[in-house]
């Protein structure tokens, strides 16, 4: 099973004088869901770039399995914001995509293209035009192609910001099925506070200046939807609204420190 | 009490909904028809009522009377045929060389430093000049054979292709390219599968564009040296005054360009119909 590490991670741009990120220690294996949270300017994005390799670390290591992570590659499967499908092809080709780079035959890829469809509730959409998509089913196409590489991690990067709240809550849900059914490690970064809290086995709270972990906690509301449990339920209990007020009083804090 | 009237509006008529009235508003095609129809419809009664000598314009009907001649009996030892053919042969020669080739130099300008510090400059460096001023040089070096007038054609052509290519390229959306990275795409099917689709719609601007500065090119070429093409033959009409196979000529040179446009334009539609979708 997959183990992403980083140690002692820190990135600067050229030129600017604080660093974006300093010293940042994770790692993330099988059965997790770390959920990096923070304000704009906590180096979020900054931080999932290093890890897909599309920007190398000034400093640090980052390994997936043992091995150093060096530009971008087909084991860490990413998740756009902004969906960044391909219009040119249609929503099998999309999802496809990724095996056809690989050099998988037609027949074969399609064939996992169209179960990964199924598996984010879109069985039926193969032939469709990507313009002709919803937002929410855009991301979800989205995921489907990143799965359908089969990547030894997934990363995501605000997946759901883009969303209507309730088009996002089923979003969150979907994730979390998926989560459950594939074990794939994820690591999904996001500035929705309720959504970190519902979603990660791990949280990570980063503040700006430069970015760095302030806190981390080990939750459990996941899991708990993942084993059957009603959304509704979960948001509804003490333990989720305490955890969620916790958290927002540390980010409001570190606002008035940087303020 | 008989005498008591009801409420006046019982008695009335029920009311009708205000009709408004819709009228359709003129498609904008019917009035650019009804532009070119009344224009033939002047160019007909100017010449009809013999206000202008047949010398200076003849009429519609003459026109079209030596357009058959013309088609059946030629001109200068040539057919209309021959001539539309020796001009549609050069320009569609001279477009498919510069498609050929100026859609990978596009490529590797828009794509790698070098080759924009390289080619980006000579480009630049020719494209302003007219086509007609180094059209002399061109015969210095290549005679004046059918080389020269392809290859001025095809450097005509060749500027608009590769500039709107490299625009395209630059243009590429970087989240698409991550995309494509993240599932393990090399450079060339980054290239394949998501820079050239992406500058497609450019390209085929570029396309347009060149045909259209290749097709005023070839005509001007073909006024200055050839024996033979659309261009050709409007000269040595003009030489010996014979004025309705010089209009005929220029009819036949707007219409072939508005036919090219116009394929050009269904191409686009077809060939990338996400182009001006929101996505």
């Amino acid at each position: 099973m997959a183990l992403l590490e980083l140690e002692r991670i820190s990135a600067q741009y050229p030129g600017a004088p604080t660093p974006v990120l300093a010293d940042i220690n994770l790692s993330l294996g099988p059965r997790q869901l770390l959920v990096a949270l923070g304000p704009s300017g906590s180096g979020k994005t900054s931080l999932l770039n290093l890890i897909a390799g599309f920007v190398a670390p000034s400093g640090g290591r980052i390994t997936l399995d043992g091995a150093p992570v060096q530009g971008p590659g087909a084991e860490r499967g990413v998740v756009f914001q902004d969906d960044a499908l391909l219009p040119w092809q249609d929503v099998l080709g999309n999802v496809a995509f990724g095996l056809e780079l690989a050099g998988v035959p037609r027949a074969q890829r399609e064939a996992k293209a169209r179960e990964m469809l199924a598996l984010v509730d879109l069985a039926g959409f193969g032939e469709r035009r990507v313009w002709q998509l919803s937002g929410g089913q855009k991301q979800r196409v989205g995921l489907a192609r990143a799965l359908a590489a089969d990547p030894r991690v997934l990363l995501m990067d605000e997946p759901f910001g883009a969303l209507d709240a309730f088009t996002r809550e089923q979003m969150q849900e979907l994730l979390l099925q998926v989560w459950q059914r594939t074990a794939k490690p994820v690591f999904l970064i996001t500035h929705d506070i309720e959504e970190a809290v519902f979603l990660a086995t791990e949280l990570v709270l980063l503040a700006p200046n430069p970015g760095r972990v302030v806190e981390r906690l080990q939750l459990d509301f996941g899991q708990r939807y993942a084993a059957g449990e009603s959304a509704r339920a979960i948001k509804s209990d003490p333990r989720f609204i305490e955890t969620r007020e916790h958290v927002l009083a540390r980010v409001f804090s570190q606002r008035q420190e940087s303020a | 009490m008989s005498s008591i009237e009801l409420p006046a509006t019982a008695k009335r008529p029920p009311r009708t909904p205000p009709v408004v009235k819709t009228r359709k508003p003129l498609p904008t095609r019917w009035i650019s028809a009804l532009t070119l129809a009344s224009l033939l419809l002047v160019w007909w009664l100017v010449t009809a009522a013999g206000w202008i000598e047949p010398l200076f314009l003849p009429s519609p009907a003459d026109i079209l009377a030596k357009g058959w001649t013309l088609l059946t009996q030629g001109y200068m030892d040539a057919s209309l045929w021959q001539h539309l053919g020796a001009s549609l042969g050069r320009i569609g020669l001279a477009l498919l060389a510069a498609t050929l080739t100026a859609i990978p130099v596009g490529i590797a300008i828009g794509y790698n430093r070098v080759a924009r510090g390289v080619l980006d400059p000579l480009i630049e460096f020719y494209r302003p000049i007219p086509p007609l001023a180094y059209l002399p040089l061109i015969v210095i070096w290549c005679g004046i054979g059918e080389l020269s007038k392809v290859l001025l054609i095809y450097l005509a052509i060749f500027a608009p292709i590769a500039i709107a290519t490299a625009t395209g390229v630059r243009t590429v959306d970087p989240a698409k390219l991550r995309a494509a990275q993240s599932l393990g795409a090399s450079k060339i099917q980054l290239i394949r599968h998501v820079i050239l689709p992406s500058a497609l719609p450019d390209i085929l601007t570029g396309i347009r564009i060149g045909l259209g500065v290749g097709w005023s090119t070839l005509v001007a070429a073909e006024l200055i040296a050839a024996t033979s093409g659309l261009g050709f033959m409007v000269q040595s009409a003009a030489q010996f005054l014979v004025t309705d196979v010089v209009v005929l000529g220029i009819l036949l040179i707007a219409l072939i360009a508005f036919a090219l446009e116009m394929g050009l334009r269904a191409l686009q539609r077809k060939l990338v119909p996400w182009h001006g979708q929101s996505h």
